[in-house]
C-alpha cells in the first residue's frame, strides 16, 4: 500500500518534551517537511534558542549550535558567513526574540544577512514559568502581570513583523498561525518561501507564527487554539508584510 | 627579513592574518580602534570576512558561530566592550570553541578613561563571565612579542580549544615600533571533528553548553579541567632579567615590565642589585618561579597599572617565603621609572 502520510526525514523518531497541545511540536514538524521538501537537510545548519524549544536540536536532525538567550541570530551570522553554500536558520521564543535579543535580530535583518528565522510568539515566557512577554497582551495574566498587562505601566507589545517589514536588508517577513489545519498548511508556505528567499541569496528571512501554550495560559488544548484566534489575531494580524522584489509585479 | 614599523594594533591584526585568521567581528572602542580598522582594509584581500557588529554582545556571539564553523577567528576591544563579551566567553569555553580575544585595556571602571591600564587582570585571569572556566592570557610587553604571541594564540586555542586573550594596554596598541613576522612552525594540531558544515554523509553534530544533569554536566567541567591542567603544565611562560645576582625583584607584566627594565639599569647604576621577574603568561601563572626565586631573593616589589591585582598570584608563588610589596598607578596613570627606583630604594633601606 501507497504510503500517503509519514513522519519528515528531517525529524527524529524520538518523543518530545512538549507539553499536550503546544504548537512547538507543529512547527518543528512543518520545518522538517520544508527541509525534505527543498532537499537541504545536509547542508543546513540550525541554531536554537533558550526558551521550550532550546532542545529542538534533539528532534530536527541536521548540525545544530544551541545559542546563548536572544544571540541566536549572531551565531547564525558568523556561520553563514563562513560557509556561505549553507543554509541556516535560527528558531527563538518571544522572549530570546522581541526582550533580550532585539538587538541582535533587528541588525541581522538590518543587514539582510541570508538567514531565516523562525519566530514562535506565545505572548509569554514558557520555559521560566509564565512570566510577562514583550508579546503579552494588554489585560493578559501571567505571573509577573498578575492584574493583567497595564499599559501605563508596562507599555504595549511588540509587533515584530511590522517592525522589521520597516528594514531595507528584510526580504520576506509573514505572520502566520498554527490554529487550524487550513492555517498549519499557510503556515508550511510560508516557512517554505523564507527558506526559499535565503537559498536565492534575497536577505533576511522570517516567519512568525503564533503558537497555542495551553500550559502557560490556563486553557485546554481546544481553548487554547480559540484565543489565538480570538485574542492574538486582532492584535497580531496574519499576512505577508514583506516579500522579495523580485515578486513584487 | 624585512622589519615593518607598525602600532601594536596594527601589528596584532596583521599577525592574526599570517595566522590563518579570516574572521574578525568586532565594535569600534579606543584605544583599539586601529586593529579592526586595519581588518576591514586586510582581510577582503586574502578572502576573508571582516564585520561591525552591533554591539560587543554580538560581535562575541558571531565569533560563537564562526568557531562553531570551523574558522580561525578574532575578536577585540578594550575594557568595557570587554565587560560586555563576558557572557559569550563563557558560553565559548563551556561550548569548547577555540577563538582568540584581543584585550586593549584602558581605565575604569565604568567608563573610566582612554589612557592605558592593567586593571582588566583579574577579570581576565579569575573568570570574568560565569561557570568553572578559565581563558588562556597572554600579556605581550613588546610589539614585536605581541605578534609572536598573536599567532601562537591562535594555535593554543585550537590545540586546547579554548578561548586565549592577548591582553595589552593602551601604550602596547599605541606604540609603533618596528617588527617582523616570521613565519610560525606548523604545530601538529588535532582534527577539528566537530565543526557545523552540514551534516552530509555524517551523523549530525550540536555545539551546546546545556547539560540539565548535574553528573554530565560535572564530567564535562572535569574535562575542561584536565584540559587547564595540561596547559598550567605545558604553556607558563615567564621572563628573567637579571635575576642571578639580584638582592630584591620587581615583578611587572605588559607595558609596567618595559618600563621597570629602564629602573633596573638605574637602580644598578646605584648599586642596587636589581632583577625582574615577567609573568608573559597570566593564566596559566608562573608560581613556580616566583616559588624559586624566593628561596634566595627575600624582597619582591610589585609593579602594577592598577591597585593591586597580580600581587596576589606572586603572594600565591612565593608562599610567605619573602616579603611582597607593591606599588600601582591606576585611572590612566603609568608608574615612571624615577617612581619605581623610589619605591625599590625604599624596599631595600627597610631591616
Ligand atoms: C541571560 C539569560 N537571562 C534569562 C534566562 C532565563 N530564561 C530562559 S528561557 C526565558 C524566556 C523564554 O521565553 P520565550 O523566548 O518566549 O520562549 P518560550 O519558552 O515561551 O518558548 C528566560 C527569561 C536565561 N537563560 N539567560
Ligand atoms: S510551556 Fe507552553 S510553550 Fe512551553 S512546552 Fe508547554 S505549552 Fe509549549
Amino acid at each position: 500500500m501507497e504510503k500517503v502520510f509519514g513522519r519528515p526525514k528531517s525529524l527524529l523518531a524520538v518523543r518530545t518534551h512538549y507539553c499536550p497541545g503546544c504548537g512547538h511540536g507543529i512547527i518543528h514538524r512543518l520545518l522538517a517537511e520544508v527541509m525534505d521538501e527543498l532537499g537541504i537537510r545536509e547542508r543546513t545548519v540550525g541554531v536554537a534558542p533558550v526558551g521550550c524549544s532550546v532542545l529542538i536540536y534533539n528532534y530536527i536532525d541536521c548540525d545544530m549550535y544551541e545559542a546563548a538567550h536572544g544571540r541566536a541570530p549572531a551565531i547564525a551570522t558568523g556561520c553563514k558567513r563562513v560557509h556561505p553554500e549553507l543554509t541556516v536558520f535560527t528558531y527563538q521564543g518571544d522572549g530570546d526574540l522581541a526582550a533580550i535579543g532585539t538587538a541582535e535580530v533587528v541588525h541581522a535583518a538590518a543587514r539582510g544577512e541570508q538567514i531565516t528565522t523562525i519566530f514562535v510568539n506565545n505572548a509569554v515566557y514558557g520555559m521560566t514559568g509564565g512570566q510577562m512577554a514583550p508579546t503579552t497582551l494588554v489585560g493578559q495574566k501571567t505571573t509577573t502581570s498578575p492584574f493583567g498587562r497595564s499599559a501605563k505601566h508596562s507599555g504595549y507589545p511588540i509587533r515584530m513583523s511590522e517592525l522589521l517589514a520597516t528594514l531595507e536588508g528584510a526580504a520576506y517577513i509573514a505572520r502566520v498561525s498554527v490554529h487550524t489545519p487550513k492555517h498549519i498548511l499557510q503556515a508550511k508556505k510560508a516557512i517554505k518561501k523564507a527558506f526559499e528567499t535565503q537559498i536565492k541569496g534575497l536577505g533576511f528571512s522570517l516567519v512568525e507564527v503564533l503558537s497555542q501554550c495551553p500550559t502557560i495560559w490556563g486553557l485546554s488544548s481546544k481553548e487554547s487554539l480559540d484565543w489565538v484566534e480570538k485574542k492574538m489575531m486582532p492584535y497580531y494580524p496574519l499576512g505577508e508584510f514583506k516579500v522579495p522584489k523580485e515578486e513584487k509585479v | 627579513m624585512e622589519k615593518r614599523f607598525m602600532t601594536g594594533n596594527e601589528a596584532i591584526a596583521e599577525a592574526a592574518v599570517q595566522a590563518g585568521c579570516r574572521y574578525f567581528f568586532g565594535y569600534p572602542i579606543t584605544p583599539q580602534s586601529e586593529l579592526p580598522e586595519y581588518l576591514a582594509r586586510r582581510l577582503p584581500e586574502v578572502g576573508g570576512c571582516f564585520l561591525q557588529a552591533e554591539s560587543e554582545i554580538a560581535a562575541i556571539y558571531m565569533v560563537f558561530g564562526a568557531a562553531g564553523a570551523g574558522a580561525r577567528v578574532l575578536t577585540s576591544s578594550s575594557s568595557p566592550g570587554i565587560s560586555l563579551k563576558q557572557e559569550g566567553i563563557s558560553y565559548i569555553a563551556g561550548a569548547w570553541l577555540p577563538c582568540v580575544i584581543v584585550n586593549i585595556m584602558r581605565g575604569g571602571p565604568g567608563l573610566g578613561g582612554i589612557q592605558p591600564s592593567q586593571s582588566d587582570y583579574f577579570q581576565a585571569t579569575k573568570g570574568g563571565g560565569h561557570g568553572d572556566y578559565r581563558l588562556v592570557v597572554l600579556a605581550p610587553s613588546t610589539v614585536q612579542e605581541a605578534v609572536n604571541l598573536t599567532m601562537e594564540a591562535f594555535d593554543l586555542a585550537d590545540k586546547y580549544r579554548t578561548p586565549v586573550m592577548i591582553l595589552g594596554d593602551g601604550y602596547l596598541g599605541q606604540m609603533m615600533e618596528p617588527v617582523e613576522f616570521k613565519k610560525r612552525k606548523q604545530q601538529s594540531l588535532p582534527p577539528k571533528d566537530w565543526t557545523l558544515t552540514g551534516a552530509k554523509g555524517r551523523p549530525r553534530r550540536i555545539i551546546k553548553t546545556l547539560y540539565l544533569q548535574p553528573e554530565i554536566l560535572e564530567q564535562r567541567n572535569l574535562t575542561l579541567n584536565r584540559r587547564y591542567q595540561e596547559i598550567i603544565k605545558d604553556e607558563i611562560r615567564a621572563e628573567t632579567y637579571l635575576t642571578e645576582d639580584a638582592e630584591v625583584i620587581i615583578a611587572a607584566f605588559g607595558t609596567v615590565a618595559r618600563i621597570a627594565k629602564s629602573a633596573i639599569r638605574i637602580l644598578r647604576e646605584k648599586g642596587i642589585k636589581a632583577g625582574l621577574v615577567r609573568p608573559i603568561t597570566l593564566f596559566p601563572f608562573p608560581y613556580q618561579t616566583f616559588a624559586q626565586i624566593s628561596d634566595k631573593i627575600k624582597k619582591i616589589l610589585v609593579v602594577e597599572m592598577n591597585l593591586g591585582q597580580m600581587v596576589e598570584d606572586v603572594k600565591l608563588g612565593v608562599c610567605g617565603k619573602a616579603e611582597v610589596f607593591f606599588y600601582g598607578r591606576t585611572g590612566g596613570m603609568v608608574p615612571s621609572y624615577d617612581e619605581i627606583v623610589v619605591e625599590v630604594e625604599k624596599i631595600v633601606k627597610e631591616p
